[in-house]
C-alpha cells in the first residue's frame, strides 16, 4: 500500500511530536503513529494515518438490516438511487462522502425517519431481519431502530427523566420512578455516563456539557434495547476529546449493536469502522472493508474523494 | 406601560459609543444617534409620567377600607363606599376568560405549529386569528350581546319570561377570551416554532408517537412562550372596558341571578375595575373621581405586576437552548 495523501492533519499518538519532524533529513518518510506502524507487517496500515480505536476486527458479523435498490427523492429531486448495502450487527458501518451526497437521507430512511419530510418517496425495499420495514408499525421500528442526531438535543428535563421519558409509555402502564431506577442507570452505564453524573441525576440534562449531551443521547436512544443504532455525524459538534470518547464507546458498542454511522471525518472512518459505504451525488461508489476502501480503493471518484482531491 | 420595555433598546446606541467613539461616524449616522436618544428619553418620560401621576393621585385617595366595602348609590364621598365588588368582578372576568383561552389558543397552537394539515385550513385558521386580534373589542362586545340575547344561549343570563338580557359573567368572560386568544396563539407557536427540529425528531427517533412528543417534549420546552401569552391575555383581559361595559351591565355590585351557588353569580352581572373606573371618572354616571384614581391605581398596579412576570419568565426562559 503506498501513500496517497500527505500526512494526517491530526495526530493522535503522543509519540508523534512536531520536534521530531525539523530533525529529520530531507526526503526521509515521515514518522507515523506507532497503531499504525504495527499494522499489516511494519508496513502502514493506511495512508489516513490515524490510529484504530478498535483492537480486533470483528468476528461475528451477522446481517441484520438489507437496503435493496433503495430510491429516495425529495419531490422531484432525487437524494439516493438504487443504493443496495448490508447492515451487519457486530460492524459499525460508515457512511462517507461530500456534503448532500445522500449519506443523512439513507440512514433516515433506515428508521422510515424519511417519512415525516413532506413529498418524500422511497422506492425499493429495506428490511430488519428480512421483515419490510414498511410493514412494522413506525413507533415500533424506532424502538429497534434508534438515531442520535448530529447536534446534542437532550430533552428540556433532568438527566433522569432524559431516559426514563424514553422508556415510560412503551406499554400502557406507567412504571414507577423506582422500577425506572436500574434500566436508566444501565443505559447511562452502556453510554459510560454513568460515573459521571450518578450524584445527581436530578441535574438538567441542558446543563451538561456537549460531550456529556450527546453521550446522554446515546444513552437514550441505548434505553430502549435497539438492534441498530444510527449515528448522524455525533461528533461534529464536539471537542476532540469528547470525540474520542465517544468514538470508543461506538467501538464498544458494535457487538450487541448494528452501528451505522455518518461522517464527514475521513480520519473517524478509518478509526472506527469496519465497512465504509462512499456515497457521491446520491449514489453508492464503493463499499469495501475499511481497509480496502481507504488502502486500495477500486473506483476513481473514491480514490480522488479519500485523497482529498475533493470533498 | 410597555413602552418602559421597549426604552433600553432605544438607547443602546450608547453604549456602543462606550467600545466606538461615535465622533468618528458620519454627520447623518451621529444626527441619527442623538435623535435615538431624543425619542428614547421621550418615551421614557411619557410612560413614567403616566405611571407616576397615576401612583400619586391613587395613593392620595386609596384607603384599605376602599378595598373591602361594596359599592354603593350616594352623592357624596363618604357613601359610595369601595370597590370590593369589582375586585372580585375582575378577577371572576380573568379566571372565565383565561380558562376558555388558554387551553383552546394552546391547542390551535400546537395544531397550527405540528400539524396544519391540510394546508389550505391552516391558512384559514391563521388569518382568522390574526382578523381577530384586529377586531375592536366594542364590535366584539355588540356581537356579543346579539349572540347571548338569543333564547338557546338564555341558560347563561338572566331572563324574564321569553326575553334574555345577554349581560353576564358568562357572556363577558367568553367574549373577552377571544380578546386574549390572538395573544396565547401567537406566542405558544412562536415558542413551539423556536425548537429545532431535531429536537422533534429526537423523540421520534427513539420510538415515540407524536402526541407523546408534544405533550413531554414540545410543550415543556415551550412553556416559557405560552405563559408569556397567557400573561399578556390576561393583561388585556383585566384592561378590557368595552366589553365589560356592553357584556356584564351597569350594575356595581354582584347581580346575582338564579339560587345555584356559584352559578348565580356567573348568570348574574356585575362590575370590574375597569367599568368601575368608567362610572366613576369625571364624564361618567356616577363622578366620583377620587374612587376612580384609587381604582385605577390597583389596576395599574395589577397590570404592572403582569408585565413584570412576563419579564422575569422571558428571561428565565433563555438559559438553556439547543444549537440549531
Amino acid at each position: 500500500m503506498e501513500f496517497l495523501t500527505p500526512p494526517p492533519v491530526r495526530w493522535l499518538e503522543p509519540d508523534v511530536e512536531t520536534q521530531d519532524r525539523e530533525g529529520l533529513p530531507a526526503g526521509e518518510q515521515l514518522p507515523l503513529p506507532a497503531s499504525a506502524r504495527q499494522n499489516g507487517n511494519g508496513r502502514p496500515a493506511s495512508f489516513v494515518g490515524a490510529p484504530r480505536r478498535r483492537a480486533r476486527g470483528s468476528q461475528l458479523a451477522i446481517d441484520r438490516m438489507a437496503l435493496e435498490d433503495v430510491s429516495i427523492a425529495y419531490g422531484q429531486k432525487p437524494a439516493v438511487r438504487s443504493v443496495s448495502l448490508p447492515v451487519r450487527q457486530g460492524e459499525v458501518l460508515a457512511l462517507i462522502g461530500p456534503s448532500g451526497c445522500g449519506k443523512t437521507t439513507l440512514l433516515r430512511s433506515l428508521n422510515r425517519l424519511t417519512e415525516l419530510t413532506r413529498g418524500a418517496s422511497l422506492d425499493g425495499r429495506i428490511t430488519l431481519d428480512g421483515v419490510d420495514i414498511t410493514t412494522i408499525e413506525p413507533t415500533l421500528l424506532r424502538r429497534r431502530v434508534t438515531m442520535v442526531f448530529q447536534q446534542p438535543n437532550p430533552f428540556p428535563m433532568s438527566v433522569f427523566d432524559n431516559i426514563a421519558y424514553v422508556l415510560r409509555e412503551m406499554g400502557s402502564r406507567r412504571p414507577r420512578k423506582r422500577a425506572l431506577d436500574r434500566p436508566v442507570r444501565d443505559a447511562l452505564d452502556r453510554a459510560g455516563l454513568l460515573e459521571e453524573v450518578q450524584g445527581d441525576l436530578g441535574h438538567p440534562a441542558l446543563r451538561l456539557s456537549g460531550g456529556q449531551q450527546q453521550r446522554l443521547c446515546i444513552a437514550r436512544a441505548l434505553a430502549v434495547q435497539p438492534e441498530v443504532l444510527l449515528l448522524d455525524e455525533p461528533c461534529s459538534a464536539l471537542d476532540p476529546q469528547s470525540t474520542q470518547v465517544i468514538e470508543d464507546l461506538i467501538v464498544r458498542l458494535r457487538d450487541d449493536v448494528a452501528v451505522v454511522i455518518v461522517t464527514h471525518n475521513l480520519q473517524q472512518a478509518y478509526r472506527i469502522a469496519d465497512h465504509v459505504a462512499f456515497m457521491y451525488l446520491g449514489e453508492l461508489v464503493e463499499y469495501a472493508t475499511v481497509d480496502a476502501l481507504f488502502g486500495s480503493p477500486r473506483q476513481q471518484r473514491t480514490k480522488d474523494y479519500v485523497s482529498g482531491a475533493f470533498g | 406601560m410597555a413602552s418602559e420595555a421597549a426604552t433600553p433598546q432605544a438607547v443602546l446606541p450608547a453604549h456602543k459609543a462606550a467600545v466606538e467613539s461615535s465622533s468618528t461616524w458620519r454627520r447623518s449616522d451621529r444626527v441619527g444617534l442623538v435623535v435615538c436618544w431624543l425619542l428614547g428619553l421621550l418615551f421614557c418620560a411619557i410612560a413614567a409620567s403616566i405611571v407616576i401621576f397615576m401612583l400619586v393621585q391613587g395613593v392620595k385617595y386609596l384607603r384599605p377600607s376602599l378595598l373591602v366595602t361594596s359599592p354603593s348609590a350616594g352623592f357624596v364621598e363618604s357613601q359610595t363606599g369601595g370597590f370590593l365588588d369589582p375586585l372580585i368582578g375582575t378577577v371572576v372576568v380573568a379566571l372565565l376568560g383565561m380558562a376558555i383561552a388558554l387551553p383552546l389558543g394552546v391547542t390551535i397552537a400546537v395544531w397550527l405549529s405540528e400539524y396544519g394539515r391540510p394546508f389550505s385550513l391552516a391558512r384559514a385558521v391563521e388569518s382568522m386569528i390574526e382578523m381577530l386580534a384586529g377586531i375592536p373589542d366594542i364590535v366584539l362586545a355588540l356581537f356579543g350581546l346579539l349572540l347571548f340575547s338569543s333564547p338557546v344561549l338564555g341558560f347563561l343570563s338572566r331572563t324574564s319570561g321569553h326575553v334574555v338580557y345577554g349581560r353576564s359573567f358568562f357572556a363577558a368572560g367568553a367574549m373577552l377570551s377571544l380578546v386574549a386568544l390572538p395573544l396565547i396563539v401567537g406566542s405558544t407557536r412562536e415558542g413551539l416554532q423556536a425548537i429545532p427540529t431535531h429536537l422533534r425528531e429526537a423523540s421520534l427517533a427513539v420510538g415515540k408517537t407524536r402526541f407523546a412528543t408534544i405533550r413531554r417534549v414540545l410543550l415543556p420546552s415551550a412553556r416559557p412562550s405560552v405563559i408569556t401569552g397567557a400573561m399578556l391575555g390576561l393583561g388585556r383581559i383585566i384592561g378590557d372596558t368595552a366589553i365589560i361595559v356592553v357584556l356584564l351591565g351597569a350594575t356595581l355590585t354582584l347581580n346575582q341571578a338564579g339560587s345555584a351557588p356559584v352559578l348565580n353569580v356567573l348568570k348574574g352581572t356585575g362590575s370590574t375595575l375597569t367599568s368601575f373606573i368608567y362610572q366613576n371618572a369625571p364624564t361618567g354616571e356616577n363622578n366620583q373621581p377620587t374612587k376612580a384614581y384609587a381604582a385605577a391605581f390597583v389596576l395599574l398596579l395589577v397590570v404592572l405586576a403582569l408585565n413584570m412576570c412576563v419579564d422575569l419568565i422571558g428571561r428565565r426562559g433563555k438559559v438553556a437552548t439547543w444549537s440549531s
